[in-house]
């Protein structure tokens, strides 16, 4: 199966990079959750939570706000803070 | 023991002191650069990575967005100058005030009027001592600036932006700072910010790699509004790292110079002191031998 590449941006760091299978986060429309082979998408994110869903577990993170790109299964979320909340098992 | 003998001792012990303050601006000064530089080479991803979604933005909509169209007549310039809090940086304040004030005069020149936003204690000193108006200032941080202080001189840039300029709006924005290119090299340089153009720094689109056909959500002109001040804000950032390094760079290469001019001194003074001594061990010899013969004869 295919995977996703991503990349979590804070303003003053690279907060996480690798690959997932599954990325979830709050959207200004409501949760928005991407799987490998999503339609390219730019989209607003509001202060919630990221989860990231790996092979190896699943990274929590909270955001203020941001944004998150998606093309050709590569995930870029991109936010100002972030605040890496819980990590069980990265 | 001779006045002169003293002087110099007295000499050597000011400029020693002087020699271990500076010493150690020196060493604070080139750790804290090293911080500083990490930080910047940290922030890049981030800027990159909003870069690369904005002119995939703007690509593929062609919304036109008040921060990205010329306006038709630019009548008031806004300039944002970059400055230190404190001083004995070398050069580093004066290069660029120095550049700012060319630029407000060049934008005068050209008609417009001009608004300067200062960030620094040395800059609103200079302005304050010559009486100059500014519109804002922001201090405290030079050496150590955070994203939330970038997000709000982006901000206030951003509101005036917006506002018309019959009520005290601007139309275009500069930012002078110094660009960090080496060690050794960092220049005072002038960006215009506002409005913007996305692509300027975007690599060049690889041939064959075709930029995906994004769908935007909620819609292209929602987030390209959200994007935009935060891409600004991220140039502000960006700024204000690259010009903390240099000032922090600037400083140390300050600071050793003046250990290097310290310890010529002290070398100095050591010499002019034992010229002094031997020369009054001469003269004391001279004085006993002369009062011995002056002694002989009188007997």
């Amino acid at each position: 199966m295919s995977q996703l590449n991503v990349e979590l941006v804070a303003a003053d760091r690279r907060v996480w990079a690798g690959t997932a299978r599954m990325v979830s986060a709050r959207s200004s429309d409501g949760d928005l959750g991407i799987l490998p082979g999503h339609q390219p998408i730019l989209t607003i994110l509001v202060a919630g939570e990221v989860t990231i869903k790996g092979e190896e577990g699943t990274q929590t993170a909270t955001i203020d706000g941001g944004f998150m790109s998606v093309d050709h299964d590569t995930v870029r979320i991109i936010a100002e803070h972030v605040d890496v909340t819980a990590g069980s098992g990265s | 023991m001779g006045a002169q003998i003293r002087v110099y001792r007295q000499r050597i012990r000011s400029v020693s002191a002087t020699k271990k303050i500076t010493r150690a601006m020196e060493l604070m000064a080139a750790s804290r650069v090293v911080r500083a530089r990490e930080r910047a080479v940290e922030s890049a991803p981030y800027t990159h990575a909003l870069t690369q979604s904005l002119s995939a933005l703007a690509t593929y909509s062609n919304h036109d967005h008040p921060m990205t169209t010329e306006p038709e007549q630019v009548r008031r310039s806004a300039v944002l100058i970059l400055t230190a809090d404190r001083g004995l940086a070398g050069g580093y304040n004066a290069n660029v005030l120095k550049e700012s004030e060319r630029l407000v005069n060049e934008l005068r020149d050209a008609g417009k009027e001009v608004v300067v936003y200062l960030v620094g204690r040395r800059a609103v000193q200079f302005y304050k001592f010559r009486q100059r108006s500014y519109a804002a200032g922001w201090t405290g941080f030079t050496e150590k600036p955070t994203i939330d202080v970038a997000r709000e001189i982006a901000e206030r840039l951003i509101t005036d932006f917006g506002t018309e300029y019959e009520e005290g709006g601007h139309d275009e924005v500069h930012i002078v700072y110094t660009r960090f290119n080496t060690m050794v090299d960092q220049e005072a340089r002038v960006l215009r910010m506002l409005p913007m153009e996305i692509v300027e720094d975007a690599e060049p689109a690889k041939p064959g790699a075709t930029l995906p056909l994004y769908a935007f959500e909620p819609s292209a002109e929602e987030v390209l509004d959200e994007m935009l001040p935060k891409y600004v804000v991220a140039r502000v950032w960006t700024c204000l790292l690259s010009a903390a390094a240099s000032e922090l760079a600037s400083r140390q290469r300050a600071m050793k110079s003046a250990t290097d001019n310290a310890e010529e001194l002290v070398k100095m003074y050591t010499r002019l002191m034992n010229q002094a001594r031997q020369a009054e061990i001469t003269q004391e010899i001279s004085e006993i031998v002369g009062g011995a013969s002056a002694l002989a004869e009188a007997k």
